[in-house]
């Protein structure tokens, strides 16, 4: 056989294999076909489709699923933000209830003046890194190293080091929960944008071993948990815990903590 | 008979693809990480290196051998082997939902798996089975497989319970389970001799 011959059996054979596979796809295609909610394509289309998976999904058509389930919240999208979140809620409709915006939230207020540094760390400037060699920068074994894992990985540039505290800024922030992965020391949390009042450590050592290495910790004193009326800050070993479902914001344990390591609540609601 | 039942075992136990060929080791390490999710995996695979190998040979016996188009044979295969993930895929999605999530992208995986299109290929080329020869011998490696991928994770999931150190947390410590794992089948091996001879004496 010359080799134009071999080159069109070739093509045909693979021609009819190709047909014959074809049309089997589509008859199994058709048999086995599941329906797809319509606000599924919809809510995928709002979605930027980039995929870069901040929301905490695989890409946008699992975000997509997951806000037709019910799953994820329709404002769940950092990078579309407020107008995506938007068109969403229109496809939504009723469906969507209204889900607060979260914010990120440092739970140290160990400055490099309130827990000294250990000494001179000249390692890779990564907490995670640091963290892996077993360094603990500051005296606090449970504080923030200040080497700003979280600011590098911040999408929004919304964390700042602040005197060797990271620091998130309330604006910028879209709780893409980034820097909640990454802190090794966990200490950033997602709540609630209207939670002011919140406890700044994660200390749970007893009240002197606090003190002896950070002056701005929660000593684990209770006087806090005797102060709410409802029901909203317990103990949690020897550390204060707010649930912030029943916090009303009122402000009372901060003003009572002795070691301030309570957040006040918002100073405009104050006034109010 | 005799003769299918060590084609099974040679290809499950003693020449396993996973431990021993090193083939299939994306979907391997990718979907060990529930015992149930692999087991549905190598469910899947099951169906689709059996049907594979099946279909492989005819096309190859029946079609590309008396039109001489040998050399085409990878491409066809493959254009089969995609066409059968798809139709697994597409019953899954049905038929149990859960399942198609919990192996989420592996699935469509299956059809880049080498798993398939190396027995397919070691078939007719390595071995020269023929039809019936080659559904066993895929059927066996379906099977070693599957006891390979059901083993990492029940190992693993064991391990995620262990206080492991931390720089070899996570994908380290399941690729040093996978290579003791793989020495530990070489010990088969042993048998690999015995069985050739057997299987050459009992003729085709």
């Amino acid at each position: 056989m010359s080799a134009p011959v071999i080159i069109l059996i070739t093509t045909l054979v693979i021609t009819v294999i190709g047909i014959i596979v074809g049309a089997g796809l589509v008859f199994t295609g058709k048999k086995f076909h599941v329906p797809v909610d319509e606000r599924e394509t919809e809510v995928r289309e709002c979605l930027p489709g980039n995929n870069c998976g901040a929301c905490g999904y695989a890409g946008c058509d699992a975000m997509a699923a997951a806000i037709v389930a019910g799953e994820a919240p329709v404002n769940g999208c950092p990078v579309g933000g407020a107008p995506v979140a938007e068109k969403i809620g229109g496809i939504m409709g009723a469906d969507a209830e209204f889900v607060e915006r979260k914010i990120a939230f440092v739970r140290c207020k160990g400055t490099c003046e309130a827990s000294g540094l250990q000494g001179n760390y000249v390692g890779i400037q990564d907490c995670r890194s640091a963290a892996l060699a077993g360094m603990n920068l500051k005296n606090c074994d449970y504080g923030c190293m200040g080497l700003g894992s979280c600011v590098s990985v911040c999408p929004q540039g919304a964390i700042k080091l602040v005197d060797g505290v990271a620091v998130v800024n309330r604006k910028l922030c879209v709780a893409c929960g980034l820097c909640v992965k990454t802190c090794p020391k966990g200490l950033i949390e997602l709540i609630p944008e209207s939670k002011f009042v919140a406890v700044q450590c994660m200390n749970r050592d007893k009240g002197p071993q606090v003190k002896k290495v950070c002056s701005a910790g929660c000593i684990g004193c209770t006087l806090c948990t005797r102060q709410c009326e409802h029901d909203a800050i317990h103990m949690d070993g020897n550390l204060a815990r707010i649930t912030y479902e029943n916090c009303t914001q009122c402000g009372k344990c901060a003003n009572k903590c002795p070691a301030h390591v309570i957040t006040p609540p918002c100073p405009a609601k104050k006034e109010a | 008979m005799i003769r299918l039942i060590l084609i099974v075992i040679l290809n499950a136990l003693i020449s396993n693809v996973v431990l021993n060929q090193f083939l299939g080791i994306c979907s391997f390490l990718g979907v060990s990480r529930q015992i149930k999710a692999s087991a549905s995996l190598g469910g899947a695979v099951i169906f689709v290196i059996t049907i594979a190998s099946a279909v492989a040979s005819i096309l190859y016996n029946g079609i590309l051998v008396p039109l001489h188009l040998e050399f085409m044979k990878m491409i066809v295969f493959i254009l089969v082997i995609a066409a059968l993930v798809q139709i697994v895929e597409m019953f899954l999605k049905k038929k149990s939902p859960s399942v198609y999530k919990a192996l989420g992208i592996y699935l469509p995986l299956i059809t880049t798996n080498c798993a398939v299109l190396g027995i397919a290929i070691d078939n007719i080329d390595k071995f020269g089975y023929n039809f019936i020869e080659s559904v066993f011998s895929g059927f066996g490696t379906a099977i070693g497989y599957t006891i390979a991928i059901v083993l990492l994770a029940g190992i693993r999931s064991r391990v995620d319970e262990e206080a492991i150190p931390r720089p070899v947390r996570g994908a380290p410590v399941v690729m040093l389970a996978a290579a003791l794992m793989s020495i530990a089948f070489m010990g088969f091996t042993e048998l690999q001799p015995a069985i050739e001879t057997v299987l050459k004496g009992v003729g085709q």
